[in-house]
């Protein structure tokens, strides 16, 4: 059965993931690229996202709405505005206070929030798994082997729909928008963006919020695709959206979406051919080998010690 | 003043609205098989608002409130008294330590089973947060999978003794030593990494080795774990009402004694405490000598430390494995006090309450993190509506920890040294 | 005793340092001059190993140190300063001054853990060394400070006498006279002079104290944009027409 056919349907399954991976590492490469420290409660954050669409959608379903779309529509869009308050709180509670302490302290802070914001869901919500209903079925079949056939689900068109037009988008905002580029020259030089007048806790407290709605665009799409969430749904995820940041080159946004996707492919051929209980155990792997071999990724710029 | 605040203080508050209301709010609820969301009780809605209004009353007094908090602590009379001089200090440091330790040893006679058993756990947290406090604390590097290590410890004993038979007191040194060579073996290529990289490094080591754990199921018996690990033996003598093994005898016939369930409890609590003590002596001695100090130097300053001769990989290697071998020490009498041991005991969550323990302990100070370990694992026993919220508050302490006293409760206290002037 | 030839350094695009030669003789006070920028901490930095530089040879003693790490060349008697004063500020003065001498470490872990009397011994040593320099600097009294808590000219001393108790064959300094005022200055100028004299060590000076490196130095570099300029006697380099443009300007 490891035929051409398998092989196209891992390879589509681990570019939707992939795609969803790049959107969560968004978040990680913009925080970094700024403040330089990693966000280590954007998991937690992208968990919200997609807690906050699942209950948006279930509330609707008991009004009976007509059109799909439109319930997705709102969900995403409430749970990009939970997701993004939660980034900026995070960011005035967790690092701003801290900012340009020893680096181990941001660090503890960060770590801190993230246990409180997964506790903080768990006694919400509780801590079993919850179904996510798949709103979005159907799909086409193109190419039938030995009883294995390829298919690619609309949910999965969906997502690369999805990610598509948030990386657009951003890219424009990142290129076109004033704060776009004042992000670019406070990532560039902190302290000569702000002798230049430009806020850098505003901008700083933006890239939070742009990251925190990516994270939550990616928790109602993997929400949906897997099919149920947790509190914990978010930790793992982070972890891995982290290692595709780090992988494609931490910093770098192109970086993260090609990281997202070969870290996807990765893991999908792990689970495919070897065996679904490794795929976590390979793409750490893979984080550390990148960290240990190629620390600045495949997209990063070298960076140099300063003395 | 206030008028300024006001249009802050209430984007503070709808903002603390729209991350509680829809999480907090609600509950999804199956009835059936459908899915369905119900309104929480009035209560906790009323908790919600209430929580949005002090958000916005604090942002809007913001200044008068920190203003007046901070002098609130100008006002503590042992705020700025001046430190006692270090000879009484630390004699009544070792006074203190003495009767401590002579107490720790005296009352579990008195005391009830549970009591003993749970005090028994209190001292594995405690030599675990010792241990992880030279990494952490005094070395600065931040381990986020030092359960790991702790696991290996365990996992040593388990599997020593279902395949080999190997007793307590042997697994315990080779738990440690194991433990400390897989430090060494994983440190070895992580510790040139900056410390935010490290800590994402050593959580995903710490993962991969419970993924492991948890696949190998023809070793380590997967998530069913390994049980029917044997309890620590007193000069071969047993504390079972039978005895297991041939040519062991049993601790309540070669005293004359009734069986009593509790000795056992009782003896694997002195062992835990000796071991807690010798742990706790040995990293005392450490944090005095060349190499503790090196730890710190490297915390502080690495260039300036590398400028000086110190070799980097040779300082970190040295924390990191002291501190996994003192875990290893923590994983093996666990796995003896349980009997059972399986994936469950070592996930990240466990990471995260030592650490806590060294962050509330102020990192580097010894008698704070033991206290610390103390308040940790007994607090949510004795309030068990306080379980439940245990790690939502240590995440909120760890966060405010770091905001308004990083150094943490008690923090380290430098050692004073007489110099003599030379000629 | 320290040979660089033909030193470069280049950052991605930029060639910080560009064919940079000089030399230090034994018991000499070479100093390193240049404008702002110039690429002087450049140097310092593939001197000291903290950098691998892109070109050229550094020898010390005939050796080859270039790209070597830097705790090992710190080991070989080359010790640095900071620019910006990189102290260990947690700790008290003295134990900055323990930790410089620790640098083999390993080989008293059990004796120290015993604490037998060889180590007790060995740790008298470093103590007594330590306040035999701390005195020196006038920092004795302060041993038990925490060296974040010292006076920004009191921990340039402590910085110094950190190298000092390495017992370092050329030290290098990083504008040590930098935020200074000119009591202090004069005192750094007799204590490097004494250190010099006394001590036997040689020494590599990056300043922009002109008064002191004019007053103090055997020989002058100048580098300019990355770029050797001249180097010299300093009554030279004082009538050197392409140094004082550089310094000037092209007015």
């Amino acid at each position: 059965m490891f035929d051409e056919f398998y092989f196209l349907q891992q390879l589509i399954n681990g570019l939707t993931v992939g795609s969803a991976y790049a959107l969560i590492a968004i978040g990680y490469t913009m925080v970094y690229g700024i403040i330089g420290m990693i966000n280590f409660a954007h998991g937690e954050i992208y968990m919200i996202g997609a807690y906050t669409s699942l209950i948006v959608i279930t509330g609707l379903a008991a009004l009976n709405p007509v059109w799909l779309p439109l319930v997705l529509l709102v969900a995403l869009i409430c749970a990009m505005i939970v997701s993004s308050s939660m980034g900026w709180a995070v960011e005035r509670v967790a690092y701003r206070p801290v900012r340009g302490q020893h680096r181990l302290i941001p660090l503890i802070s960060a770590i801190g929030m993230s246990i409180f914001l997964q506790n903080y869901v768990h006694l919400a919500q509780g801590s079993r798994n919850i179904g996510f209903p798949s709103l979005i079925d159907g799909g086409f079949t193109f190419g039938t082997s030995e009883g294995f056939q390829t298919t690619i689900s609309n949910m999965q068109l969906t997502i690369f729909a999805t990610t598509l037009v948030c990386m657009t988008l951003l890219s424009l905002f990142i290129s076109r928008s004033k704060t776009g580029r004042a992000c670019r020259a406070v990532s560039q030089d902190r302290k000569m963006s702000s002798l230049l007048g430009i806020d850098t806790n505003r901008i700083i407290a933006a890239t939070f919020v742009i990251g925190a709605a990516l994270a939550a665009v990616a928790g109602l799409l993997l929400g949906m695709y897997y099919g149920s969430i947790d509190p914990l749904f978010g930790f793992i995820a982070g972890l891995k959206a982290f290692t595709a940041a780090v992988l494609g080159g931490i910093g770098s946004i192109p970086g993260a979406m090609l990281g997202g996707l070969i870290l996807g492919v990765a893991e999908s051929f792990t689970a495919g051919y070897l065996s679904s209980e490794y795929k976590d155990v390979v793409s750490f792997s893979l984080l550390i080998l990148i960290l240990l071999f190629r620390p600045t990724g495949l997209l990063g710029k070298p960076e140099v010690e300063k003395i | 003043m206030v008028a300024r605040n006001f249009g802050h203080a209430l984007f503070c508050a709808m903002i603390t609205l729209i991350i509680s209301y829809p999480i907090v709010g609600f509950d999804l609820v199956f009835t059936g098989l459908s899915l369905e969301l119900q309104q929480v009780e009035a209560g906790t809605i009323a908790g919600i608002l209430l929580a949005v209004a002090a958000v916005f009353v604090f942002q809007l007094f913001r200044p008068a409130i920190m203003g007046t908090l901070a002098r609130l602590v100008g006002l503590n009379p042992l705020a700025n008294r001046p430190p006692m001089e270090q000879n009484k200090r630390l004699k009544l440091e070792r006074g203190a330590l003495t009767i401590i330790v002579l107490l720790a040893l005296i009352w579990p006679f008195m005391a009830s089973r549970g009591a003993v058993d749970l005090a028994t756990l209190v001292l594995i947290y405690v030599i675990l947060a010792l241990g992880l406090n030279v990494v952490v604390g005094l070395a600065g590097l931040l381990d986020l999978g030092y359960v790991a290590f702790y696991a290996v410890g365990a996992y040593t004993f388990g599997l020593l003794s279902q395949y080999l038979g190997v007793s307590f007191w042997v697994a315990l040194p080779l738990g440690a030593l194991l433990a400390a060579l897989f430090g060494f073996v994983l440190g070895f290529p992580v510790l040139r990494l900056r410390g935010d990289y490290l800590a994402i490094v050593t959580l995903g080591f710490g993962e991969i080795i419970r993924i492991v754990l948890n696949n190998l199921t023809s070793i380590t018996g997967g998530p069913n774990g390994i049980g029917g690990i044997p309890d620590p033996t007193l000069f071969g003598m047993e504390f079972g009402r039978r005895v297991k093994e041939e040519g062991n005898a049993s601790f309540h016939e070669v005293f004359n004694l009734p069986y009593e369930s509790v000795h056992k409890v009782i003896f694997l609590y002195l062992i835990t405490l000796v071991l807690a003590v010798f742990t706790l002596v040995v990293i005392r001695r450490l944090i005095r000598m060349p190499v503790g100090r090196s730890w710190e130097a490297l915390r502080e300053d690495e260039i300036a430390a590398r400028s000086l001769g110190l070799s980097r990989t040779a300082v970190k290697l040295s924390a990191f494995t002291i501190g996994a071998f003192f875990a290893g020490f923590a994983g093996t009498i666990f796995a003896s006090k349980q009997g059972f041991i399986s994936p469950e005991s070592f996930v990240f969550l466990e990471s995260a309450i030592i650490l806590a323990i060294v962050v509330l302990g102020g990192m580097g100070s010894q008698i704070g993190v033991i206290l610390a370990a103390i308040a940790v694992t007994i607090l949510p026993e004795l309030a068990r509506e306080f379980s439940e919220y245990r790690m939502l508050i240590f995440g909120a302490a760890m966060v405010m920890m770091m905001v308004w006293r990083p150094q943490g409760l008690l923090p380290m206290r430098r050692i004073h040294v007489q110099l003599n002037r030379l000629e | 005793m320290l040979e660089v030839q033909n030193l470069s350094m280049r950052f991605g695009g930029l060639l910080a340092v560009d064919q940079v030669s000089m030399d230090v003789q034994e018991h000499e006070i070479v100093s390193i001059i240049g404008p702002n920028g110039a690429g002087k901490t450049t140097v310092f930095n593939c001197m000291s190993g903290f950098y691998r530089p892109t070109g050229g040879k550094i020898l010390y003693r005939g050796q080859e140190i270039q790209g070597k790490p830097d705790h090992k060349i710190s080991r070989m008697g080359l010790v640095r300063t900071f620019q910006h004063v990189r102290l260990f500020s947690r700790m008290t003065v003295v134990e900055n001054l323990l930790v410089a001498q620790h640098r083999h470490l390993n080989t008293n872990l059990i004796a120290g853990l015993l604490n037998t009397p060889s180590y007790r011994k060995r740790e008298q040593k470093s103590l007594d060394r330590a306040a035999y320099w701390l005195d020196r600097v006038g920092l004795l009294e302060l041993a038990n400070r925490e060296a974040g808590n010292l006076a920004y000219g009191q921990q340039r001393r402590l910085e110094i006498a950190r190298c000092m108790v390495t017992e370092p064959e050329l030290l290098m300094l990083d504008e040590p006279a930098a935020g200074l005022n000119p009591n202090e200055t004069r005192e750094l100028n007799e204590l490097i002079i004494s250190l010099k004299e006394d001590y036997n060590v040689s020494i590599v000076l990056i300043e922009h104290d002109m008064s002191l490196v004019m007053d103090i130095s055997d020989r002058i570099n100048v580098i300019n944009q990355g770029r050797p300029l001249a180097s010299g006697k300093p009554e030279d380099i004082q009538k050197n027409d392409d140094v004082i443009k550089a310094y000037l300007g092209e007015a």
